[in-house]
């Protein structure tokens, strides 16, 4: 269970393997704020070797994508499972996150 | 076959995900409904064993959490109580709404309440009793 973080066309990536949730979260959290003080805007978290999400993951999804627009950049989703859209349509964080069916969809245009 | 299952663990958020694969390795009879056991129940008491922790317990290693778990048939019946001095579970707000979607908390209770058959509160608000029903052949639906 971890993170890692990629460069991909000026796009920082992220892997999310194993689990986002409770646990974990804050380390999600600070590898990206680290990137965005480091001076990147633009990120795609790639959940296509993730498990599962809590609420607290999900939360955390939405506090970094927050603090990466107010910096005039974007965070992007890619690679979710039937499960975990599930999940973003139950909470209706579909409608919050652009949600590419792929890491190289995401990667398009950005 | 019943079976029952009670373990209690410590306020610590690194022992939910190993609490939860210890209730999850008891059900191995409910493999036939694997998403409604990997999505819906793991994910509901997965949020339910935050709750006590961070919020019932407030992170206080000594205070344990208490789980136990009831496999009757094709029924799985969760109870996890905290220590705290519980909460009114109808004071929290639709995470769903225009004005608390963006908001980074308040999913925990409502992902129960969608995913799981029934989600019950005793009066004090320290314990919550999870129902999930594996119908017989109805194994592939992620709605509860």
């Amino acid at each position: 269970m971890g993170f890692s973080v990629s460069k991909q066309n000026g796009v920082t990536v992220v892997d999310v393997e194993g689990q986002l949730i409770v646990g974990n979260r804050q380390e999600l959290k600070t590898r990206v704020l680290e990137e965005l003080d480091g001076g990147e805007r633009k990120f795609v978290v790639d959940f296509s070797q993730t498990g599962y999400i809590d609420s607290s993951g999900l939360g955390v999804l939405v506090s970094l994508s927050k603090k990466i627009r107010e910096q005039g950049g974007e965070l992007r989703l890619s690679s979710l499972n039937e499960d975990l859209r599930t999940l973003f349509e139950l909470t209706k964080l579909d409608t919050l996150f652009r949600i590419a069916d792929s890491r190289e969809d995401a990667l398009e245009g950005f | 076959m019943d079976s029952e299952l009670v373990l209690e663990f410590p306020s610590d958020v690194r022992a939910i995900e190993q609490a939860v694969e210890a209730v999850l390795r008891r059900c191995p009879e409910c493999e036939a409904h694997a998403r409604k056991l990997r999505l819906n129940f793991r994910v509901g008491l997965t949020e339910a064993l935050s709750n006590a922790v961070l919020y019932g317990n407030g992170e206080d290693p000594s205070k344990p959490v208490r789980v136990e778990v009831c496999i009757a048939g094709s029924t799985i019946t969760a109870r996890v109580t905290d220590q705290g001095h519980g909460f009114d579970p109808l004071a929290v707000p639709d995470p769903t709404t225009p004005e608390n979607v963006a908001r980074s908390g308040g999913r925990g209770l409502f992902l129960m309440r969608e995913l799981l058959d029934e989600v019950h509160y005793n009066d004090r608000g320290n314990c919550v009793t999870l129902v999930l029903r594996l119908d017989p052949g109805f194994g592939g639906a992620a709605s509860a």
